[in-house]
């Protein structure tokens, strides 16, 4: 077996010990091409089927392609799909573009707020209703007890420690020194009521090895990532207003997997786009601590 | 190909990646340059090690603390590097780190030498699997580059891991601070040109030999996704050793059911005939037997798994509680899943010094332990020296994973848990002078346990009702046990509440069957381990099962099989002339 093919069985494998072990499981799917490989993975581990809802965190500020890419896939391969707002925070305009926040603040309350509170089941849940292809809006939601991320080691330095299933306590932290042991494909998965587990299948990835993968599968990938005529091209997808395009005239993938491997990229980090990581540089690590993906 | 890097605490591990990384080119641009300017900016000494001990307190105490991934590409091959902690107070994600690793790298500090947990790292690799290993000295710049400083680490070191029966491919002498020997030769060690840091790891070899095993397939998982218009009956999983083929004859262990490969399952991938090890895959069985996870598939014509209760073992142990006598863990092993008594304590061993200790009766944290466990029911298994994979475990105390261990034999046990509770009960029992046979004679019946078994919602507690009613009113001297386990799930089971319902059943059914009465009890996907439990402690009584709906047993012999309840007052007769044909419900005689 290649390396590929490693990666892919052990993620498989991830994702069939968490559905086994966890009976409120979910998976959150940004959009971006890690956790869409993350839900082809889920489609190969359950042989076509998808039996895992999926949660995106909507901050309103998403580029709108990517809502779009969202329902389209969503729909196609009939997903359980679920969204989760901070609509509060979003009313009072308490955000960075209202120029009420840091950065940081904003997606605490967009991305880590929303996130906690749409998973606890208190705050209100959109739920893509494949019948009439409306979201419906569910209150009183359970729990989810297991949530799964596509996190990769290599993005940041608190990254490379977390485990492949890792647990938080009530109030979603973190607590990096006392990781549970994990060992010959053993993990966590017994967990005292009132804890969760956040589970990491794409943890031994780098960002090569999921354009390698992309192009292996042919994953229908959002336009977002290639250059269409700019010189520019997404390199890593977020929120518009702090993410920004590197300058690149990558066209598909093969071209990404060839700037990645030997070409422009071959030794620049993926985060270096992003503006909230360059506020502290700590900043991820005290984020992570608190809930943030 | 992973590897771990590990070591007594301080001894360089951090700054050999680091360096390996810096002088390969292997940082993304401006990490250097970031960590010094940040270094500078904190008016501290840069270090290496600043590269890969991310965290705050790893910084702020210059020690690593958890193991951390790193990515490496040489000019041979893609590495994830793992970076293990030294201190004591982190073993436990050491091992977390060591544990995913395919071979290891050792550093010794050339001025402090060989340490306790040069030892300790060095024996937990055998018991990890890890079987190649290469030594760094390191530090060679604080012991003036001398040669005969390297050479007695190297010959103090060697007889350790003789001792532990293990050989390093080779012993460099380095200094990761100054760059020597990390990925070429020195100069300042011009009697050292063998191999650099970095043509080691490129000289790890891949394990090959998993395929050439047998056959070894932990279901994971059995899926059918009839909602969505699949009825393809998946078992799925993922192959730790060996081959299979379409139209190959499987058998299920401990369960011993036997079916064939009808096809092996995947997404967005063309027909596969065969698949091997590593694959995560799935299969779908001409004949559909009943299996549950955490069985382990064996093909029929290799040599099975074994199975049994009672396995001596090499356990470490990491929790701060000890490990203890008649506490219920649970065990982990290869997908299953189950409680687990510890009983008896060999030997305790001192890792870093290998000395032992034969009077311990319990096993404390850090300990290496020889013991004898045994599970609730049979377990499938292999030794260790045979197949790693399925002959390792985890056993689980309190929601953490507590330890690790190895299976080193099977053990033959005359008595087990039940039957040792038996025999004291017996002994306890003060038997009045009433007889069964005198009871039996009063009653004008034979005592005995009906249960009525089968998967969930089949109706069982209806027809128990009934048939409770029927007897009753016929004059018979019977009792229907209405707490039924038909709220205890699947995962109960492994949680281990399962298997102290099954004991009171036994007990209870004990106490009314020696009364003289007929007891009925219904129970949800009772298997043969659970009945023999019941059996046991039910003698010398005995029961009859009525099994409704699927029949899931794989030894025991049902005597009534009703495969759908629809009639029950036709039911509840055909267990009235069963009990009248075997003589409990004893006719009169005029
Ligand atoms: N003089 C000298 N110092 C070194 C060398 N390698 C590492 N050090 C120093 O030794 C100290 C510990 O190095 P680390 O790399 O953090 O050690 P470690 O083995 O990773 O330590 P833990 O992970 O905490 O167990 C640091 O101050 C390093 O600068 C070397 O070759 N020569
Ligand atoms: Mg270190």
């Amino acid at each position: 077996m290649d390396q590929l093919e490693t990666l892919e069985s052990q993620s498989i494998f991830i994702l069939r010990e968490a559905y086994r072990s966890f009976q409120n499981l979910v998976m959150l799917w940004s959009i971006g091409k890690d956790s869409t490989v993350l839900l082809w993975l889920a489609r190969k581990a359950f042989f076509g089927h998808a039996p895992i809802p999926l949660l995106h965190i909507d901050t309103s500020y998403k580029i709108p392609e990517m809502i779009e890419y969202r329902d389209r896939f969503a729909r196609e391969w009939k997903l359980n799909l679920i969204v989760g707002q901070n609509v509060e925070a979003l009313k009072a305009k308490q955000t960075f573009p209202d120029s009420n926040a840091t950065r940081l603040q904003c997606c605490g309350r967009l991305k880590s707020e929303a996130l906690k509170h749409t998973l606890s089941g208190e705050w209100p849940r959109r739920v893509l209703n494949h019948e009439t292809g409306e979201y419906d809006i569910v209150e009183g939601g359970e729990p989810f007890t297991g949530v799964i991320v596509g996190a990769r080691a290599d993005e940041e330095g608190s990254r490379s420690k977390e485990r492949y299933f890792s647990p938080r306590d009530q109030h979603n932290e973190w607590d990096v020194s006392e990781q549970p042991l994990e060992l010959w494909n053993q993990f966590k998965t017994d967990f005292a009521p009132g804890t969760h587990v956040r589970i990491h299948p794409l943890l031994d990835w780098t960002e090569l090895n999921i354009w390698e993968y992309i192009e292996r599968e042919n994953i229908p990938i959002i336009g977002l990532y290639f250059d269409r005529g700019g010189g520019k091209r997404y390199r890593s997808l977020g929120c518009f207003p702090c993410t920004f395009p590197v300058e690149s005239t990558a066209k598909n993938v093969s071209e990404i997997v060839e700037e990645l491997r030997s070409g422009k990229f071959s030794n620049i980090a993926e985060r270096s786009g992003r503006a909230q990581d360059k506020e502290d540089f700590s900043g991820l690590e005290t984020l992570r601590r608190d809930g943030y993906m | 190909m992973n590897i771990v890097v590990i070591g007594h605490v301080d001894h360089g591990k951090s700054t050999v990646i680091g360096r390996l990384m810096a002088d390969t080119h292997s940082l993304p641009e401006g990490k250097l340059e970031q960590v010094k300017a940040r270094c500078a900016r904190d008016a501290r000494p840069f270090e290496y090690a600043f590269l890969l001990d991310a965290l705050k307190d790893e910084q702020a105490q210059g020690i690593t603390i958890d193991s951390a991934r790193c990515f490496f590409r040489s000019a041979q091959r893609e590495y994830i590097i793992i970076d293990a902690p030294g201190h004591i107070e982190f073993l436990r994600n050491m091992i977390s780190g060591a544990a995913r690793a395919e071979a290891a790298l050792l550093i010794i500090d050339a001025k402090e030498g060989v340490q306790e947990n040069s030892r300790r790292h060095g024996y937990l690799l055998s018991m990890l699997g890890i079987r190649q290993v290469a030594v760094c000295v390191n530090k060679m710049d604080l012991a003036d580059y001398s040669q005969a400083v390297f050479e007695s680490i190297r010959d103090e070191y060697r007889a350790f891991l003789q001792q532990i029966g293990v050989e390093a491919l080779d012993f460099i002498p380095c200094s990761a601070r100054e760059g020597d020997n990390i990925v070429a030769n020195s100069d300042r060690m011009p009697w050292y040109r063998g191999p650099s840091t970095l043509d080691i790891v490129d000289s790890f070899a891949k394990e090959q030999d998993t395929i050439d095993k047998p056959f070894r397939f932990p279901v994971q998982d059995v899926y059918k996704f009839t909602e969505s218009g699949d009825d393809r009956r998946i078992v799925a999983g993922r192959i730790e050793t060996g081959s299979i083929n379409v139209g190959d004859e499987v058998i299920f262990l401990p369960s011993g059911k036997r079916s064939k490969i009808a096809s092996i399952e995947g997404f967005n991938v063309p027909v596969q005939t065969g698949a091997c090890a590593g694959q995560s895959t799935g299969f779908t069985l001409t004949e559909q037997v009943y299996v549950n996870p955490g069985e382990l598939m064996c093909k029929a014509s290799d040599t099975p798994a074994q199975t049994g209760t009672h396995l001596a073992v090499n356990i470490f142990w990491m929790n701060r509680q000890p490990m203890i006598y008649n506490k219920k863990y649970k065990i982990k092993l290869a997908g299953a899943r189950m409680p687990v008594w510890l009983r008896e304590v060999v030997t305790v061993l001192d890792a870093s010094e290998l000395t032992t200790n034969s009077n311990r009766q319990q096993i404390e944290r850090h300990d290496v332990a020889e013991c004898i466990l045994e599970t609730l029911k049979p377990i499938a298994f292999d030794l260790t020296t045979e197949i790693a994979q399925t002959g390792r475990f985890v056993i689980i105390d309190n929601y953490e994973i507590a330890g690790g261990g190895v299976v080193l034999k099977a053990v033959e046990s005359a008595t087990n848990r039940v039957t040792e509770r038996v025999q004291q009960r017996e002994q306890r029992w003060q038997r009045s002078t009433i007889t069964p046979q005198v009871r039996s004679t009063r009653y004008n019946q034979r005592s005995t346990l009906v249960l009525i078994c089968g998967p969930a919602n089949t109706g069982k507690e209806k027809l128990a009702k009934a048939l409770e009613e029927d007897l009753f009113q016929s004059g018979r001297y019977v009792y229907y046990l209405g707490l039924s386990n038909s709220s205890l799930s699947m995962d109960v089971t492994e949680s281990g509440e399962r298997d102290e319902y099954i004991r009171r059943l036994g007990e209870v059914s004990h106490l009314f069957t020696d009364a003289g009465l007929i007891l009925i009890a219904t129970i949800s996907d009772l298997d043969d381990y659970e009945l023999e439990t019941i059996n046991t402690l039910n003698q010398p009584s005995d029961f009859r099962i009525i099994n409704v709906g699927p029949n899931r047993f794989s030894r025991t012999q049902v005597d009534l099989q009703i495969d759908e309840l629809n009639d029950i007052p036709a039911a509840v007769q055909e267990i009235k002339k069963l009990l009248t044909a075997q003589r409990y419900l004893i006719e009169y005689y005029l």
